[in-house]
């Protein structure tokens, strides 16, 4: 029962996800596009939340509808004749590009429809919290570092680019 | 734990935020000076990589072994070159001149991570290190239109090409639970044996793989980018691109192929072998019809990959060794090649090769150097290129891949003519322009020194083979 339960709220979320994606490459109001865009990350922190990864859940809200998207919204506030009509979300390669993205997609269901995945018997920690912050600093703790390096260069590169001369 | 194995990444860390520090207090008018400092940071972390021992650290997350010292010897003379050659072109930036220094030091340090890495966690991120200060110093010229466009294209195909590459490593987890190259063997390996074949997944896994690293080393069919980006970044940082990011894309590439899916050689090997083909056939031929240099270069950087990657088809213990060697031939004779071209756009503000004509008689010694490095790239004999060559010729025929070496000596032969039409110009046309030759003392130096390494390299190649096959014996097993 629950298991059933879970797989509809599954397919139900995937279904928000991958069409308000849609919307977000096709409508023409960028505005409506980021709207779609923040529904999307919510939906996908749904999906965390099924799996038990309350935390990363949290996560995604905090920095992908919170932060990116009040981010999103400046850029859009900042950017000069954005809802210009002359603004397209299509070119002349959206047929070819829909015709391979169909090919993909029946290609990748059927291989990934076709394999047995490795399942972990492991039930999923209770607290998740803690073993994540333990591992990032103990086990993952050199990419955990190399990570603020990357940030660091992303902001440097983000001023070099954007400040005016 | 043996910390000091990082101390040269450290080093190099600590030395970079220095260098950013220092830019703010520095005389603005001789920010330039910087470079000079970049590059005593860079000997130092050589001299650190030499003092280091060799071992794993938090577990196989970081691997120092004859490999990685090997491929991080090459970053860091591939560094020192294009900073050596940038000293001169960042006067003409009025602003951020020790960033650019610095974010060369910082894409540095993602490759030292890169070939180190022993786990797909550690090594996306060092990938992505590497790649986004290239974002920026492709874009560097912020008033050139063909500069920004070089570095939107840059960051829209990396995106894309790290967003395959995760998809790829997701698949493989999916498969294996593991991310650790070691245990995605074993795992990969064990299941191999329990259910025979392992079914589509695992060579969709794969092919994510290639496709994600094929951009990161410009190979066809995944190219399309690096022309236009060549062409419009600062000539340096083309010459870096063009080296250290295709090396270090490399390294991680053969970490990955020869450990985790060595199983399954006989699957992927093909398909390599296939786009190596592709490679040499495409990048030649269509090198052969450009009249940009930076352009013909890039076409031939694309060809280029195509013979390295012979080594990895003879999936050998010699060809591990060869392509080792061959990338140190290639990394003094292309860095060369651009540096050359620096100097003459430098004085002539032109990238084209008719503009060359008459070269020989107005610097003798930039036309000279030019040809040593061209017909390196070749592979005529005494020089580098050819030692390379012969070397990776050599391995796939003695694992009995006839027709890729039958396909790489035609092709060879293409790519002499479009090189030998650069010393053509140089030599037999008499130029129309009149200019001046003044080279400044760092471009000198710089093109002295790729001239001794191709030349040293080539004529004793000895002791640089033993030092590729030392690299060459971290993958002993074959």
């Amino acid at each position: 029962m629950e298991n059933s339960v879970q797989s509809a709220i599954f397919y139900i979320l995937a279904a928000i996800i991958v069409c308000s994606a849609v919307l977000v490459v096709t409508l023409k109001n960028i505005f409506h596009s980021l709207l779609f865009l923040v529904l999307t990350f919510f939906s996908v922190a749904g999906i965390y939340v099924l799996l038990h990864a309350e935390f990363l859940a949290a996560v995604q809200v905090l920095i992908y509808v919170g932060a990116i998207t009040v981010l999103l919204i400046f850029a859009i506030m900042m950017t000069a004749q954005i809802y210009s009509p002359a603004l397209r979300q299509s070119n002349q390669q959206v047929i070819p590009g829909i015709i391979v993205v169909g090919i993909l997609l029946v290609v990748t269901l059927t291989v990934l429809g076709n394999t047995t995945w490795r399942v972990s018997e492991k039930l999923p920690a209770s607290q998740s919290v803690n073993l994540i912050g333990k591992s990032l600093l103990t086990t993952y703790v050199l990419p955990f570092e190399v990570v603020s390096v990357v940030l660091i260069t992303a902001l440097i590169g983000a001023i070099i680019i954007a400040r005016r001369d | 734990m043996n910390y000091s194995l990082l101390l040269p990444e450290i080093f190099l860390l600590l030395w970079t935020l220095f260098i950013f520090v220092l830019d703010f207090f520095w005389d603005k008018s001789k920010t330039h000076s910087l470079g000079w400092l970049s590059l005593l940071g860079l000997g130092i972390t050589a001299g650190l990589l030499f003092g280091s021992g060799k071992g794993n650290l938090f577990g196989n997350m970081f691997l120092s072994d004859g490999f990685s010292f090997y491929f991080k010897l090459v970053f860091l003379s591939a560094a020192f070159l294009a900073i050596l050659s940038s000293i001169d072109f960042v006067k003409k930036i009025d602003k951020y001149r020790g960033e650019y220094f610095g974010l060369i030091l910082l894409s540095t340090l993602g490759m030292m991570f890169l070939c180190s890495a022993g786990e797909l966690i550690t090594l996306y991120i060092a990938l992505e290190l590497t790649t986004i200060p290239l974002f920026v110093l492709a874009a560097y010229l912020k008033s050139d239109s063909r500069s920004a466009e070089a570095g939107i294209k840059y960051v829209i195909l990396g995106a894309i090409s790290s967003a395959i590459l995760i998809y790829g490593i997701s698949i493989i987890y999916g498969l294996t639970g593991a991310t650790d190259l070691a245990l995605i063997q074993f795992s990969l390996a064990s299941q191999h044996l329990k259910f025979g074949a392992l079914g589509p997944a695992l060579i969709f896994g794969i092919i994510f793989f290639i496709a994600g690293f094929g951009f990161k080393l410009a190979l066809v069919p995944f190219h399309v980018w690096a022309p236009d980006v060549y062409q419009g970044a600062p000539t340096p940082i083309t010459a870096f691109l063009s080296v250290a990011s295709k090396g270090a894309g490399l390294a991680a590439f053969v970490r990955i192929f020869f450990v985790s899916f060595n199983v399954f050689q006989p699957d992927w090997v093909m398909i390599i072998a296939v786009l190596a083909s592709l490679g040499m056939i495409l990048g030649n031929i269509v090198a052969l019809m450009q009249t940009n240099i930076k352009r013909m270069l890039a076409y031939s950087s694309i060809a280029q990959i195509g013979y390295i990657l012979i080594g990895v088809v003879a999936f050998s213990w010699r060809g591990i060794s060869s392509l080792s060697f061959y990338m140190f031939a290639y990394l003094f004779a292309n860095m060369g090649a651009f540096i050359g071209a620096i100097t003459f756009s430098n004085v002539t503000g032109s990238d084209e090769i008719k503009d060359y004509a008459g070269l020989s008689r107005k610097s003798p010694g930039l036309a000279l150097c030019m040809t040593v490095f061209l017909l390196s790239l070749v592979g005529i004999p005494p020089l580098a290129g050819f030692v390379g060559k012969y070397y990776i010729f050599a391995s796939a025929i003695e694992r009995g891949h006839i027709g890729i070496v039958i396909i790489a000596i035609l092709t060879s032969v293409i790519a002499l003519y479009y090189y030998v039409g650069v010393v053509r110009e140089m030599y037999f046309r008499k130029s129309e322009k009149e200019f001046s030759f003044s080279i400044p003392f760092s471009l000198k130096l710089a093109l002295f020194i790729c001239v001794i390494g191709v030349l040293l390299a080539g004529l004793f190649p000895t002791p640089f083979i033993d030092a590729a096959t030392q690299a060459a014996q971290v993958f002993y097993y074959w």
